[in-house]
């Protein structure tokens, strides 16, 4: 496999400016005139990006055809608009880049962007401020585009921080709320800790690869341009990147709370696209974690399967149906990064397009049940909603049954396949993890879900549920039969995905044959043993006495995954105190005294001077003169102690 | 010539300097002061004033004017002189000069006539 | 004694004389030519009834610009000549005829024809005298001009005082302002206090040399060249006293006391024509001086002029902070500017002499310019001139809000004008001579400078409902052309600036013994 883009023949990308630039002239537009366009700007903000959908589409069919003429590996569309940066050798494009993996990731953005989107219509109608989400929204799609369309980490770095600075916009769209600020604030931050890492691993593959691009950085991977030691650190510095961004352990404590912003959001930001540009990344540039002396994929492996069993426990023991998703969430990324780290690339990506669907499915439903509720967010608060509302719940259904991995929902697949890898790849304990994360998973879903939708209706007080309106449904089917059927893109006969994807990600290395569907039964077994118990406790009839003596049994450690596994705690004992007393050191001493100081002590010493010398402007011509002459006597002065020297 | 050679000049330029001062200030503090209805009046060139004390009138300012043009055209004669005396040595050459010059003031005199610079009322 | 006729070659100084004519001329035509009002009306405010905008006594302004005109001609004629053979002096070595001063003349002519335009309407709209005006424009220019092309130091003292005498009566020149006549007087009084150092300068001068003449046979130049041991002590206390006279006429501190209270009673267009032909015409004498006929000499002076030049660029840069009128600011920034073309002074090698011509050509460009804003924006007798006038000057007249924006900016040193350019070349001069560190002094300078300038930006672009009194602009087709002008040149020669560096660096030769 040769990654040398220079010497690939390459077609010019002719829609890959127009992917990113409509929703980016949506954004530019609805910023400028949202208060004016009213409701029309959820229309725009829609069509902008469903146009981005078709322009990918138009890009898909171009990749497609060229495909023919120059072989598998040529599947390579570029589009560069001009010279960036130029030092020397050194030079960065302004370039994009349309190939199998990104054009993956454009359906996934834009599909499911879109639909968001046509949500956003009716879930945001009451909102004062509905120009100004929409061209957040907008920026956020525009800038994750750019994201996995650029074809260097320059480029994608542009993307990245602009991902960021409309996650840090929604999240705080309600900003009037103190709590929705913080928590904005704190998931810029986190995620600043992170893109420095990033920004460090950006320099350090320009210094010792010479170049940014993707093709160039992974030839030098290959050839062994970057030895080995230099590609561990770049690697590592990359993974903390992606750890910050896709919320992986220790960076992933900003996710729940970003839960803060409107639940759109949280659906297309914090559970479809922006927290997977981590997984993207890494898969981008696996040929350089491969070349690391140290073994860093395996280290990605480790993180990704402790932050799916850790952040699945602190799962279910929440009751605020938005958290449980958001630790969902990082769970199922976990799964992602572990898929990525035992060399299955191509499925890591499929769990990222198949989550994409029924997490976003599942967002939104819990949205349309928020909606509904005037806000509620609390299971103990709801139940049997599926006959309330039953758009709502047999779509959350789909999404339930997808992430639990039954069969024939595409959650299944994904996630058999990333069990597959890792039992393939030997790593037999990540193997265990996987499958303790399923269990869980298949738990804490039916926890939610049987709780929120089935069994005797339960309501707050003075609550009128209704089922979500027209734009809200209209986002909510789709994503339900993706839920239900996006598993047919890789069914394992055919592995249509990954052979589709093979040409930049290789080929996985999987079980194959008896061993495959043991593992695939077993899989299964676990996630119906999890439904299971949650049946047992939370739906049956006595289930109460149960619960109540597991979790006396459990006392502690249920107390533990109640507090977060007292993860926020320590991190604010171990950093956020001492910072904050850095920082009021700083402030109180360093800021005011010495650097305000200096700077007010220049400002005072050019007024103060000023003023002194102004009042030498008498406006007397007596004074001038004198001054005059002090000027002359000083001036023979100079000149005589001159001469006489 | 080098600077101590000047030396003797400041010596002089002090000295002058001390003894005039000094000789103001013995004058303030040893001459009586009276002060009386003569020595209040202006002076005007030893004549009387026609005016006294009471009425003091101010000058017009076409008085200045007159002065100043006077003394301008009146100076202007003085340089005659000697181009007069060195007539000969300077032949026609100093003819021309000295039309260009002449030329001058007689545009200056026609604009102060035309100007009304040389009416003494309105 | 023998008296031999001075050959006469009048092309060294035919622009001068141009001018002089003209002055006359005017003067002949405005006692005899059209129908003047009995009585000069001191009230103001509208035009006299009847007239356009140009007013009934056209002809004036028009016979002053066909004087600038013909000296332009003459002054490229004199080029044409020193370009083919050579720099030469002529009247007995006591005028140069070289490319410097060629240069010189033409940038004043320049500064003049604006000041006529602008005047002209100032004049017709404020129902003010105008043949004296122009007259007085004329003759001033005249004595500038003498200024670049004098070899001895007594036709630099008549250059001096002719061009001073008529600045002093420009300043005052309406009659009806309290200010303008302080202003006058002040200007007047301390010129003739600076006159007086300036002559003892050249006395000492003459006692140490024997000779008051630049270039001449037993002149400063060959004094120098030919008696290396001698005590050169008086020498260079007349120097000392000849940059202090010179000093006075750019506005350099100490010597700079006069120059807000000057700038803001005079009339704008007089002022604009003070900063930018005043200084150019003082510069010029100075770089002469110093640059080329002492410069065996420069150990000496140069840590004096140094001084000089710091403390200037300090001194204008930071009271131009605490202004409130904006002529007033104006006056102290063009100290500063001295202050910064001080530094090529100091470099004392060809690129600080041709730095410091653009950067003067370039800077009175500029300058004419704003004040000829501020003369629009005044009002009859110009009481509309503090920042705070200027307020909301974008909403009312956004255009001259954005040409007052890109002069202030070249002013300040900002690229892509020429103000940024100059700076650049004065400072690359003194830094090719190993002067950094004044150039670093230069550069805070700068950085304080440019507060001011922002500020006056600032208040123009802000929309304020106190606004006391919307910001008019009273301007006609010359104003108009004038202020265009300036802004052309400022941004034109921002971007494209070479040819007149170019052209500066050809003109720096100068006649020699």
């Amino acid at each position: 496999m040769t990654f040398a883009a220079s010497t690939l023949p390459t077609d010019e990308a002719t829609f890959a400016q127009l992917i990113f630039g409509a929703p980016l002239l949506g954004a530019v537009l609805l910023l400028f005139f949202g208060k004016r366009l009213g409701k029309l700007s959820g229309i725009i903000g829609s069509a902008t990006v469903g146009i981005a959908f078709v322009f990918g589409v138009l890009s898909f069919m171009d990749l497609t055809s060229i495909a023919t003429g120059h072989g598998e590996n040529a599947r390579v569309l570029t589009k560069s608009w001009f010279t960036w940066i130029e030092v020397g050798d050194f030079n960065v494009h302004m370039s994009l880049v349309i190939d199998q993996l990104s054009i993956v990731m454009v359906f996934v953005i834009t599909g499911v962007g879109f639909l968001i989107h046509v949500y956003s219509i009716g879930y945001m109608s009451s909102e004062e401020n509905y120009g100004r989400f929409f061209a957040y929204l907008n920026l956020f799609i525009a800038a994750m585009l750019l994201l996995v369309l650029g074809d260097n980490l320059l480029v994608m770095f542009i993307g990245w921080e602009g991902v960021g600075l409309c996650s840090y916009l929604l999240i705080g769209f309600w900003f009037e709320d103190r709590a929705n600020a913080t928590a904005a604030k704190k998931a810029f931050v986190v995620n600043r800790i992170g893109d420095f890492s990033f920004l460090l691993g950006i320099f350090l593959l320009a210094v010792s690869a010479g170049t940014l691009t993707f093709a160039g950085i992974n030839e030098s991977a290959v050839s062994g341009a970057i030895g080995g030691s230099m590609a561990t650190v770049g690697a590592l510095l990359l993974f903390g990147g992606a750890a910050g961004k896709s919320a992986q352990i220790p960076l992933y404590v900003w996710l729940p709370d970003a839960m803060a912003g409107p639940t759109p959001v949280s659906a297309l930001i914090h559970a479809a696209t922006m927290v997977t540009a981590g997984v993207y990344m890494v898969a981008r540039t696996f040929p350089l974690f491969e070349a690391a002396s140290f073994d860093v994929l395996l280290l990605v492996a480790w993180v990704g399967g402790a932050t799916a069993v850790i952040t699945a426990i602190v799962a279910a023991a929440e009751y605020d149906i938005k958290k449980i998703l958001a630790y969902s969430t990082i769970s199922q990324l976990g799964y992602m990064f572990l898929a990525l780290g035992v060399g299955a690339y191509s499925i890591a990506i499929f769990h990222l397009v198949t989550h994409a669907f029924f997490k976003a499915l599942m967002f939104l439903g819990s949205g349309s049940v928020m909606h509904a509720l005037d806000g509620e967010t609390d299971v103990r608060r709801m139940g049997g909603l599926r006959k309330v509302m039953p758009i709502t719940g047999w779509t959350f259904m789909m999404g339930w049954l997808a992430i639990c991995g039954i069969v024939p929902f595409s959650g299944f697949f994904s996630k058999d396949a990333i069990l597959a890898g890792a039992w393939a790849d030997g790593q037999y304990v990540l193997w265990g993890l996987g499958v303790a994360t399923a269990a869980l998973t298949a738990f804490y879903m039916s926890r939610l879900y049987l709780r929120v939708f089935e069994g005797g209706v339960v309501m707050p007080e003075g609550t009128h549920a209704h089922d979500a309106p027209p734009t809200m449904a209209a986002a909510l089917i789709p994503l339900g039969i993706l839920s239900l059927a996006a598993g047919a893109l890789n069914f394992p006969g055919g592995l249509t995905f990954e052979h589709f994807l093979e040409p930049v990600l290789g080929e996985p290395e999987v079980a194959h044959g008896l061993t495959a569907w043991l593992l695939g039964g077993a899989a299964t077994v676990v996630a119906v043993g999890g439904i299971a118990v949650a049946w047992a406790l939370y739906l049956r009839a006595g289930g109460l006495q149960v619960r109540d003596r597991t979790e006396r049994m459990l006392g502690p450690a249920v107390r533990a995954a109640r507090n977060k596994l007292y993860v926020d705690r320590t991190y604010e004992t171990l950093i956020l105190q001492p910072g904050r007393d850095l920082a009021v050191f700083c402030t109180e001493v360093v800021d005011r005294k010495i650097i305000d100081g200096a700077v007010n002590g220049t400002g005072k010493l050019v007024a103060g001077s000023s003023e002194l010398l102004r009042r030498l402007q008498t406006g007397y011509v007596r004074n001038y003169a004198a001054a005059f002459l002090v000027g002359v006597v000083v001036v023979f002065s100079i000149l005589i102690v001159r001469v006489a020297a | 010539m080098s600077l101590p050679d000047y030396l003797p000049i400041l010596f002089l330029i002090i000295l002058s300097t001390v003894f005039a001062l000094a000789s103001m200030l013995a004058a303030s503090k040893l001459t009586p002061k009276r002060v009386t209805e003569a020595k209040s009046q202006p002076y005007e060139s030893g004549i009387v004033p026609e005016t006294g004390l009471d009425d003091r009138e101010r000058f017009p300012v076409k008085f200045y004017l007159v002065a100043m043009l006077f003394i301008i055209f009146d100076i202007e004669t003085v340089f005659l002189y000697p181009w007069a005396v060195a007539y000969g040595d300077l032949a026609l050459f100093g003819l021309y000069e000295m039309l260009v010059f002449v030329g001058i003031l007689l545009v200056a005199y026609a604009y102060v006539w035309k100007r009304g610079g040389l009416e003494w009322a309105e | 004694m023998d008296f031999v006729a001075p050959k006469i070659a009048l092309s060294g100084i035919a622009p001068e004389i141009a001018l002089a004519a003209t002055a006359l001329l005017v003067l002949l035509a405005d006692a005899f030519i059209g129908d003047r009002p009995r009585t000069l009306r001191p009230e103001h405010g509208s035009a006299r009834p009847g007239s356009g905008i140009l007013g009934n006594r056209w002809h004036l302004p028009l016979l002053s610009l066909i004087g600038f005109g013909a000296a332009v001609y003459l002054a490229l004629d004199a080029w044409d000549r020193v370009d083919a053979t050579g720099a030469t002096t002529q009247f007995s070595g006591m005028i140069a005829v070289d490319g410097f001063s060629v240069f010189v003349k033409i940038t004043l002519a320049v500064f003049g024809a604006l000041t006529i335009l602008l005047g002209h309407e100032y004049l017709v709209r404020r129902d003010l005298e105008e043949g004296e005006f122009f007259a007085l424009v004329l003759f001033s220019v005249a004595g500038m001009m003498l200024m670049a092309s004098s070899a001895d130091l007594i036709v630099t003292f008549l250059a001096l005082e002719t061009f001073s005498i008529a600045l002093y009566v420009l300043v005052g020149y309406q009659r009806s302002r309290l200010d303008g006549q302080e202003a006058a007087m002040k200007y007047f009084l301390l010129g003739a206090f600076s006159s007086t150092f300036f002559l003892l300068g050249i006395a000492l001068v003459f006692g140490a040399t024997g000779s008051t003449n630049l270039y001449g046979e037993g002149g400063i130049t060959s004094f120098l060249a030919t008696t290396p041991a001698a005590d050169l002590s008086l020498l260079v206390l007349g120097a000392g006293l000849l940059i202090v006279g010179l000093g006075f006429k750019v506005a350099a501190v100490p010597f700079h006391m006069w120059t807000p209270d000057a700038y803001q009673g005079a009339p704008s267009p007089v002022t604009g024509f003070m900063a930018a032909g005043s200084k150019l015409a003082g510069f010029a004498a100075l770089l002469r001086l110093l640059d080329v006929v002492l410069f065996p000499l420069r150990w000496d002076w140069r840590p004096l002029v140094i001084g000089i030049a710091v403390v200037t660029m300090i001194v204008g840069s930071i009271l131009a902070v605490v202004q409130d009128d904006i002529k007033r600011m104006l006056a102290y920034s063009s100290i500063a500017h001295a202050g910064f073309v001080f530094t090529a002074v100091i470099a004392t090698n060809d690129r600080g002499i041709s730095g410091a011509l653009f950067y003067l050509a370039t800077y009175g460009l500029t300058i004419v310019g704003a004040f000829a804003i501020v003369a629009v924006l005044g009002g009859p007798e110009e009481r509309r001139t503090r920042v705070n006038d200027f307020r909301g000057l974008f909403a009312a007249h956004p255009l001259l809000a954005g040409i007052l924006t890109l002069l202030m900016l070249s002013l300040a040193g900002v690229p892509i004008t020429s103000g940024f350019v100059a700076k650049l070349v004065v400072f690359g001069a003194a830094v090719e001579a190993g002067y950094t560190w004044v150039v670093v002094v230069g550069a805070i300078a700068s950085a304080i400078a440019a507060f001011f300038y922002l500020r006056i930006l600032v208040v123009m672009y802000m929309v304020d409902a106190e606004v006391a009194e919307e910001p008019k602009a009273v301007m006609g087709p010359l104003s108009i052309g004038v202020i265009g002008l300036s802004a052309a040149a400022t941004l034109v020669l921002g971007l494209f600036w070479s040819p007149l560096i170019e052209l500066a660096e050809k003109a720096t030769f100068f006649a020699g013994p």
